[in-house]
């Protein structure tokens, strides 16, 4: 499922005539925008049953160009990680 | 990481101030769009939000664990699990706004630990 369809299932819930394919858009592309927001601020998301997406801090460290061998010097990094949900996983492995 | 922990109720209220719906539809429609979310990848089809990143659910073999207080030897089941992998646009959104501030974040313990009295 790619999010133009997922924007459209969620237009095909709501036969609302106030709701335009564009405001269903919006609604996607807003909910992941704030998620996003918010990891940039290194808040935690935390949707009970989904999951929650966190940060996770990688260390600088020395690393190498595997093709040359030269060490090269990896700054600090964040990482996006996600914990799934107990009702997603038990969904996930319900078949 | 100084954190706040963002939640449903938070992601609604972004949804109220961007549509111009109530506060309870905008509640329901985060919910929805949650919900397909979750039955797609319940379904087994993976997810891929466009500068986000991708849910997809791969298969884990059975192997043997250990119950960490006992020692004793359980096997662990083969199950799925979810994989989420960020896009380049999500990774690099946050370290543009975290990494500068990199540095000053580390508090590092004192190796050994508190001197014992």
């Amino acid at each position: 499922m790619t999010k133009s369809e997922l924007i459209q299932r969620l237009a095909d819930m709501y036969p609302d005539p106030r709701l335009y394919h564009r405001d269903f858009e919006r609604v996607v592309n807003k909910i992941f925008d704030e998620i996003g927001d918010a990891l940039s601020r290194g808040d935690r998301v935390e949707l009970r049953g989904f999951g929650a997406f966190s940060v996770r801090a990688r260390a600088a460290r020395v690393g190498r160009n595997p093709r040359t061998g030269a060490s090269v010097h990896v700054r600090e990094k964040y990482l996006p990680f996600f914990k799934t949900g107990k009702e997603l996983r038990e969904r996930i492995n319900q078949n | 990481m100084a954190g706040n922990t963002v939640t449903r109720a938070d992601l609604a209220e972004a949804v109220f101030r961007e549509v111009g719906l109530s506060r309870n539809e905008s509640a329901r429609l985060v919910e929805s769009v949650l919900k397909l979310v979750m039955d797609g990848l319940a379904g087994g089809d993976s997810v891929k939000i466009s500068s986000f990143g991708s849910f997809s659910v791969r298969m884990k073999g059975q192997r043997i664990g250990r119950n960490p207080k006992t020692g004793e030897e359980v096997p662990i089941l083969p199950r799925k699990v979810l994989v989420f992998r960020a896009s380049h646009v999500l990774k690099d959104r946050i370290n543009r706004v975290l990494s500068p501030r990199a540095g000053a974040t580390s508090t590092e313990a004192v190796p050994g630990g508190p001197p014992a009295t």
